[in-house]
């Protein structure tokens, strides 16, 4: 390890990943910026289309459940690389063709945008199936007292169901933003200025290979740590007034 | 019910990202990957190099709206078809193969392909000398169908990027590359390149290596088609492309 | 639970009309013209697709059992490193991974001139013992994970009667403790494994031919986009579901 060190330089990498204008940190950190916004964006959309997904699949009639039940299992067996081709090419071809159709014009999507929606529609099913699961642990007494009053669906869900399923859902939420976040990485092959090619491009200018790829996973490493300890604060909350399942999140 | 919800609600996410949208700019596509000496990222984030420079005369000299926008190099057409950019300006040779699929301008630079080694091997860029050896090219280059025509008892590897297959060159991890004569000789002149040397140029087929670098734009749109050529006649008549150049290179990269 | 009877309801019936009609349309009005040229090579990809999966998950699955065992029942000086080894491979991206121990190894070389001497380079030079290494590690680093959890749900009880029946320590391992840890874990094996067959695409980015290293060429040669990566999808659809049965036949097998 000593040795690997000393033929690397620690003084030129320390050089090399400085923020300022020789040192490519600051396109390291502008790329990080893009993957947590990306990861932010697919997320939040991912559990929007997993919310409605769950719902479809539970409470939905026949054909909306087989629909939905063939949109998890084809997004979960097929490899993500691929699937992010496949949707970015189709779908801003789609979108600028609907627009064409519809007289607006070409409609202009930006990187960010085009990368949230690939990934949601990915994060999509799986979160369609932690919530799914979610909701089915919610106690049927809960949802049946709050019918019993007379409460509206709409009121029902945002009032009792989703409250009732945050504890459930939390570690399998928490692991799907790990995902996000790891998954971003993959825009590289699509040309995205993310970190992972952000760090690419340091490293093939500077030839620096080690130095950079290492810096990029110290980066993302600490993406993972940090999200563990705020999931963990977050399971806590949720878990409020109920009795701990195990000693907490290790 | 529902269906019609999460239908408005992409309506009007789409809406939302329209908005930004102005109808004069021209998007400019480069590869994300860089390509130095003609276009590569430098330390503050900002595109460089020869071919970012003509990009900007030529616009200005066509009074164009330009916006440069990198996309990745292999799936450079099918953004150009899907409308993501309007045109391509990315070192692309102006082939047959690839004009059955979108339209060309004028070349704006044209340079032999070469073949580079490491000094101590004695090879000779034909193909019985490099018959055995392992060639690395980038994927989706006049380079990779030159080398799967030509080089066919060589091993042929693929790279995403002309910078990784270098990378392995000074690796060990190939014998040789096939790539463009400038870029090449950006390489050997680096710290890197210095275990190789260019071998010489291989034997033009125009059919593959085409005529030339031009800007690809879809085929159709003859409006923006006219506009780029007319700005390369004119950076090329009033001495800017010289200029630019000169700035980069010792002899001229463009001929008639 | 899906048996014949239920795709004859009527919905279904309709969805699968308009799903044959799908497929229809897709064999008809889309471009297969370039599906025999590229047949044999998509054979060979498909090949090294499915060689890699089952090399690495095999390979990790081996190395996940000590590394699980020394989180659950190891001394610290064992289960620091085991954990430590877990964090960083699930903290980071796959696709980093890959690159790091390609090109961040392989731009160390030339700095050790006896490695090119050495018996090892014919391998070092080739990409495939990358890839398999990347494709283990991940397997090892998530599957530990899963291991750890397994070993420690396995019965106390189970493992005491062992004892006082004067069971050696490696004998229990083996016949109780190893069997129902894996019986534990059987459940989400094929889950792991179809992540694992997800996880190969990437190796093409280091000069790899899987199978869609060969839909990449198609796509840079032809131009042609959508065709080659809908049968991709479908092909990795196809080994998916194949997994899936294989498993569950497997886990059939295997006494409750």
């Amino acid at each position: 390890m000593e040795l690997t060190l000393e033929t690397l330089g620690l003084a030129e990498s320390a050089q090399l990943l400085s923020l300022s204008a020789p040192g490519w940190g600051a396109n390291l950190l502008r790329g990080l910026a893009n993957s947590l916004k990306i990861a932010f964006g697919a997320f939040g959309f991912g559990v929007l289309i997993g919310l409605f997904g769950a719902y479809g699949k539970l409470y939905g009639g026949p054909v909306i459940r087989d629909l939905l039940a063939i949109y998890t299992t084809v997004i979960r067996a097929v490899p993500e690389l691929v699937l992010i081709l496949i949707l970015y090419y189709v779908g801003t071809d789609l979108i600028n063709k609907a627009a064409g159709a519809m007289g607006y014009g070409r409609i202009e999507i930006s990187g960010v945008v085009a990368g949230i929606w690939v990934l949601g529609i990915v994060q999509g099913a799986y979160s369609t199936e932690v919530l799914r699961g979610a909701i089915k642990a919610v106690p049927p007494g809960q949802i049946e007292a709050a019918r019993a009053f007379g409460m509206p669906p709409i009121m029902i869900m945002w009032r009792v169901t989703i409250p009732a399923m945050m504890s459930f859902a939390t570690p399998g939420l928490a692991n799907l933003w790990l995902i996000a976040t790891k998954d971003t990485a993959l825009l590289a092959i699509v040309g995205f200025s993310e970190l992972t090619l952000e760090t690419r491009q340091a490293a093939s200018s500077t030839r620096a290979y080690f130095t950079f790829f290492l810096a990029a996973g110290g980066l993302y490493l600490m993406v993972t740590l940090c999200s563990g300890v705020v999931f963990g604060w977050i399971e806590k909350w949720a878990r409020r007034g109920q009795p701990s399942l195990r000693g907490g999140r290790g | 019910m529902k269906l019609k919800t999460i239908l408005a609600a992409t309506v009007a996410a789409a809406t939302l990202v329209a908005g930004a949208a102005t109808a004069e700019q021209v998007k400019i596509g480069i590869a994300a990957e860089a390509y130095p000496p003609f276009a590569s990222v430098d330390s503050s984030g900002t595109w460089v190099g020869w071919e970012i420079e003509v990009i900007d005369a030529v616009c200005a000299a066509a009074k164009l709206d330009c916006v440069i926008t990198p996309v990745a190099w292999d799936g450079i057409i099918p953004s150009l078809t899907g409308q993501q950019i309007d045109a391509i300006m990315a070192s692309m040779s102006i082939t047959e193969e690839r004009s059955k699929t979108i339209d060309f301008s004028n070349a704006y630079y044209n340079t032999p392909a070469v073949i580079v080694a490491d000094k101590s091997m004695n090879i000779e860029p034909t193909p019985e000398s490099l018959a055995g050896k392992i060639i690395g090219i980038q994927a989706s280059t006049i380079h990779q169908a030159y080398a799967q025509a030509y080089f066919k008892d060589s091993e042929i590897r693929v790279y995403q990027t002309q910078d990784e297959a270098n990378q392995d060159l000074y690796a060990g991890r190939i014998d040789a590359t096939q790539a463009d004569s400038i870029a090449m000789a950006d390489f050997v002149g680096s710290d890197t390149g210095s275990c190789c040397e260019i071998k010489g140029a291989v034997a033009n087929d125009e059919a593959i290596l085409g005529k030339g670098v031009g800007a690809g734009t879809r085929q159709g749109d003859e409006a923006l088609q006219a506009a780029l050529n007319a700005g390369i006649a004119a950076i090329l008549a009033d001495g800017t492309h010289e200029k630019i150049t000169a700035r980069y290179f010792n002899a001229s990269i463009y001929s008639e | 639970m899906i048996t014949f009877k239920s795709f004859l309801q009527p919905h279904r019936i309709v969805m699968m009309a308009l799903f044959g009609a799908v497929v229809l349309w897709c064999a008809l009005s889309l471009r297969w013209d370039w599906l025999p040229k590229y047949a044999p090579l998509a054979l060979e990809g498909l090949w090294t697709t499915i060689w890699i999966m089952v090399v690495t998950t095999v390979l990790g699955f081996v190395l996940a059992v000590p590394i699980g065992l020394a989180q659950a029942i190891g001394p610290w000086y064992l289960a620091m490193p085991a954990r430590v080894f877990c964090t960083i491979i699930r903290g980071t991206p796959l696709l980093l991974q890959i690159w790091l121990l390609y090109y961040g190894l392989g731009s160390l070389f030339p700095q050790f001139p006896w490695i090119r001497g050495s018996e090892l380079w014919p391998y070092l030079r080739q990409a495939w013992p990358y890839a398999v290494l990347a494709l283990t590690l991940s397997y090892a680093g998530y599957e530990g994970e899963v291991m750890r959890g397994a070993f420690s749900g396995v019965v106390k009880g189970q493992l005491e009667a062992a004892k006082s029946f004067g069971m050696r320590r490696f004998t229990m391992f083996r016949r109780i403790w190893l069997p129902q840890a894996i019986r534990n874990v059987l459940p989400t094996l094929g889950g792991e494994t179809i992540l694992q067959l997800k996880a190969t695409p990437l190796v093409a980015t280091i000069t790899v031919i899987d199978i869609y290293a060969v839909s990449s060429r198609v796509r840079s040669d032809t131009f042609i986009v959508y065709e080659p990566l809908l049968l991709l999808a479908v092909v990795y659809m196809v080994i998916a579901g194949l997994i899936t049965l294989a498993f569950r036949r497997f886990e059939n097998m295997v006494p409750r």
